[in-house]
């Protein structure tokens, strides 16, 4: 924020900004020079910060009238849905925002992966995003929990479970984790109290995560390195607000066609039997953004095998930077990655739906395929495909389309418009 | 070109996957039945005249076993349920004798219902329901409708589709055939037989009338939120159509200063 | 008007319909989230209270529990009414008949809640200057009738809705 001069009007404003530089940040993020080629793919940071802070603000609503005993839990969520003012609508609200939190994430993932977002000089952004993705999932998991129903009670026996694999301190980690000798009242509390403190720590990641992202700037659908402020950039306000503005708008449709008309289709009706310790449902399975990830723990034989399998699915994410070796970052230029990369969605999206499935016949086939190919495409495609394929010519910016090869410079335009 | 085949490609393995998954949740037991529910769709509202048969059966055939512990006697007349009347109300819940207490002296005692109390509970607690039932819990329907899958289809489905077992399938005392039941078997026997209770507003009590009606009050019970949310939902939504009209609209205009299409 | 003023128009109509109907929504939104925190429908509900006022002699008082707070039934004796209402309405802060705080025909029993109108404290019976109920918090007197005679309280002690189910029972609410 140092590249900003900005010095206010009026003689508050300065005599403030000299002490605390607040109106100089608001002047940066203003004026923030932004690719103007960015397509909607782009708008789901503001959707997700949108997410985030709608999860906060429900949540905190809910800690008003929950109670986090394993004896009234669930009628605590009963009273909220039944005599709290409105609180059937901040209920469903914040559980169908976590689905729509993890499904604006997910785009936002896979967005960077097409276009390359994660390379140099973006690693750190990547790897804080990642830490993100992490609490969320931490999060969504514990919320899960707290309406103490049979998915709740069997989910958080089972995930708690995975520590046990563990070699030697395997079950002190559970037992401790549970502060019992099973899933019981005082795991309920301690979840209670970790979900409340997790949106917190998102929050400063996010922070973060923006920071880092305005050092080196957006990356763009060609991938190429901009000038700021240039013929290529717009300031990010009012062109790039109104456009994530839009964007949030249609999203919020979805969002509330879910909440207004089927607020329970993506849950399970298992989590409106209560808990009971005695009776494991028929099919336990997470809620569905967790399912490509329980496919693959499920693939494995052997009980820690699949625990590591599962938790090396997320972290190799994490050195995704150092295993992708191509020096063109968008896959509008690469059209061999471009194959891979929609085979790879395809295949978290067979995971996810093998997940789903009870793990046995066809369905343990698949999920182990699915599994394998997940890790190849990292460890093998990534590097490989890198070093061999031929990239198409890039543009040498993006309002002036020179190619440094011979091709046809409406060719890169065109192609930049289908993705 | 070959991307659009790989992605083409996805949306059909896509569809297949979402349309195997719903052919895959119908398991053993044969697909509910499919009723046209006054209050399915975005403008559903239950049947206020249902709702009140409805409760009448419940109170008649199914509370002498099943609870609705989160229900009290005032949701009866409050707007989207039964909407009895308040004297009704209260004559409903003063029939019913509530144990209170402890008095000045220490010890319970009954009174006469009110619309504030919950529901009565036909046991003491779960143990003693079970004991009662041949160790089966006959479970508490106060959310029901939300907890089995199929919803309202369901509870209907079961309600109806008691039969003989098939030549091959024996059954344990206390144990009946049902097609719809998860597994087929249920522990509860037909609780429905035409007749069985007179509705006041002349309406033929037959066993699909009651199973419909009683059916719509346990959705009630359920998602007693329904009417109101799908009224707000209608109002959302269309202010939302109208707020992304405007600020497309005003995006077009700002954006219309730079040369690249948004 | 040339055509780039009317231009300009419909732009600067664009925006100001945006903001103001997005403003509009995010009051929409800002009323559930305020509403919550008001008392819920089961709270709304909380069944009335019926006493069982039997056993008390005049002269004596019992307090009962009603919506949470402390509810003061006394008994009062012929002397004590006759001392309620020889007070002169001057010497009131807030001015209120002793007539009009008990119900016609049953007027030996006083039936308020036991808040002081100040800060919320239970005043102490039988205690103050005016032979009534003192407040211990920041020294209210109150007179037998429950009126504010002396202290920081404002008004008296009010009386909730309440009725005679029949000679020994009273049901508050």
């Amino acid at each position: 924020m140092s590249d900003h001069d900005y010095t206010p009007k009026s003689k508050a404003g300065k005599w403030f900004n000299d002490r605390l530089p607040l109106l100089t940040l608001g002047a940066h993020l203003t004026d923030y020079p932004t690719p103007k080629n960015l397509n909607y793919w782009w708008t789901f940071g503001g959707i997700l910060t949108f997410c985030l802070l709608t999860q906060i603000i429900t949540g905190i609503v809910l800690a008003m009238h929950y109670v986090a005993h394993a004896d009234l839990a669930f009628a605590s969520v009963e009273h909220i849905m039944r005599d709290v003012n409105y609180g059937w609508l901040i209920r469903y609200i914040h559980s169908n925002g976590a689905s729509m939190f993890f499904l604006a994430v997910y785009i936002h993932i896979f967005r960077s992966l097409f276009y390359g977002s994660y390379k140099s000089p973006r690693e750190v952004i990547w790897i804080i995003g990642l830490l993100i993705y992490l609490l969320m999932m931490a999060a969504a998991f514990m919320g899960y929990v707290l309406p103490w129903g049979q998915m709740s009670f069997w989910g958080a026996t089972v995930i708690t479970n995975l520590f046990s694999a563990i070699p030697l301190v395997g079950e002190s980690i559970t037992t401790w984790l549970w502060g019992a000798y099973s899933v019981d009242n005082p795991t309920l509390n301690r979840f209670f109290s970790l979900h409340y403190l997790i949106p917190f720590l998102i929050l400063g990641l996010v922070v973060l995560h923006i920071w880092a992202l305005h050092v080196p700037g957006n990356n763009n659908p060609v991938g190429i390195d901009i000038k700021k402020p240039s013929k290529d950039t717009v300031p990010f306000h009012p062109y790039i607000t109104i456009k994530d503005t839009f964007a949030l708008l249609m999203f919020m449709i979805v969002f509330a066609g879910f909440v207004f008309f089927s607020p329970n289709v993506l849950g399970h009706s298992d989590n409106y039997i209560p808990a009971n310790p005695l009776v494991t449902p028929a099919h336990i399975v997470p809620e569905w953004y967790l399912l490509p990830f329980y496919a693959i723990l499920r693939s494995v034989p052997d009980k820690l095998g699949g625990v590591i399998l599962m938790f090396g699915a997320i972290f190799i994410l994490f050195v995704l930077p150092w295993l992708d070796t191509s020096k063109v970052r968008s896959a509008v230029f690469r059209p061999i990655y471009r194959q891979f990369y929609w085979i790879f969605v395809l295949d978290v999206l067979m995971l996810g739906y093998m997940g789903a499935m009870p793990a046995e016949g066809i369905y343990l086939v698949l999920a182990r395929v699915g599994t394998i190919y997940y890790f190849a495409h990292f460890i093998i495609v990534m590097p490989v495909v890198g070093l061999l394929e031929k990239t198409d010519p890039i543009p040498m910016s993006i309002s002036e389309p020179v190619l440094t090869g011979g091709a046809d410079p409406a060719l890169a335009r065109k192609d930049n418009e289908k993705i | 070109m070959k991307r659009f085949n790989i992605k083409s490609l996805l949306f059909i393995i896509t569809f297949l996957l979402a349309s195997s998954a719903k052919l895959h949740s119908a398991g053993e037991s044969t697909e509910p039945l499919k009723v046209d529910w006054s209050f399915k769709g975005v403008t559903g509202k239950f049947d206020r005249a249902s709702l009140q048969r409805g409760f009448q059966v419940y109170k008649e055939v199914c509370s002498s076993c099943h609870s609705m512990q989160y229900l009290s006697y005032r949701n009866l007349g409050e707007p989207g349920g039964p909407e009895f009347s308040e004297q009704e109300v209260k004559a409903i819940a003063a029939s019913v004798e509530i144990t209170d207490g402890p008095d000045d002296q220490g010890e319970m005692f009954t009174r006469p219902g009110r619309p504030a109390d919950k529901f009565k509970n036909p046991y003491p607690n779960v143990k003693a329901s079970i004991a009662a039932n041949g160790g089966a819990y006959p479970p508490d329907m106060s959310v029901l409708v939300k907890a089995r899958p199929g919803g309202s289809n369901y509870i209907y489905s079961v309600l109806v589709g008691y039969e003989d077992p098939p030549a091959g399938v024996t059954l344990d005392d206390g144990v009946y055939y049902n097609k719809y039941m998860i597994g087929n078997k249920i522990k509860m026997s037909s609780p429905l037989s035409d007749d069985i209770v007179e509705y006041s507003d002349g309406t033929q009590a037959t066993v699909d009338q009651m199973a419909k009606d009683v059916t719509t009050f346990l959705s009630w019970a359920a998602e007693p939120e329904l009417e109101e949310r799908h009224r707000t939902g209608v109002k959302v939504i269309i202010y939302l159509i109208l707020l992304t009209t405007l600020v497309y609209l005003s995006m077009k205009k700002i954006w219309s200063r730079v040369d690249t299409e948004v | 008007m040339s055509k780039e003023e009317k231009k300009v128009n419909r732009r600067d109509f664009l925006f100001t319909a945006s903001y103001t109907i997005g403003a509009v929504g995010l009051g929409a939104v800002v009323w559930p989230l305020v509403h919550q925190m008001n008392p819920d429908k089961a709270q709304q509900a909380l069944a009335t209270t019926e006493v069982d006022v039997s056993q008390v002699e005049p002269g004596n008082s019992i307090t009962v529990l009603w919506r949470g707070k402390p509810v003061f039934l006394k008994r009062r004796t012929q002397e004590e009414i006759a001392e309620a209402r020889a007070v002169s309405m001057s010497d009131l802060p807030d001015p209120q008949k002793d007539e009009d705080r008990v119900k016609d025909g049953k007027d030996e029993w006083l039936v308020m809640l036991g808040v002081c109108t100040h800060l919320g404290c239970v005043p102490l019976k039988d205690k103050g200057d005016y032979n009534g109920w003192f407040c211990p918090c920041h020294g209210s007197h109150y007179d037998v009738s429950g009126r504010i005679r002396k202290g920081p309280a404002p008004t008296n002690m009010e009386v909730p809705k309440y009725e005679f189910v029949d000679n020994n029972t009273i049901k508050i609410g």
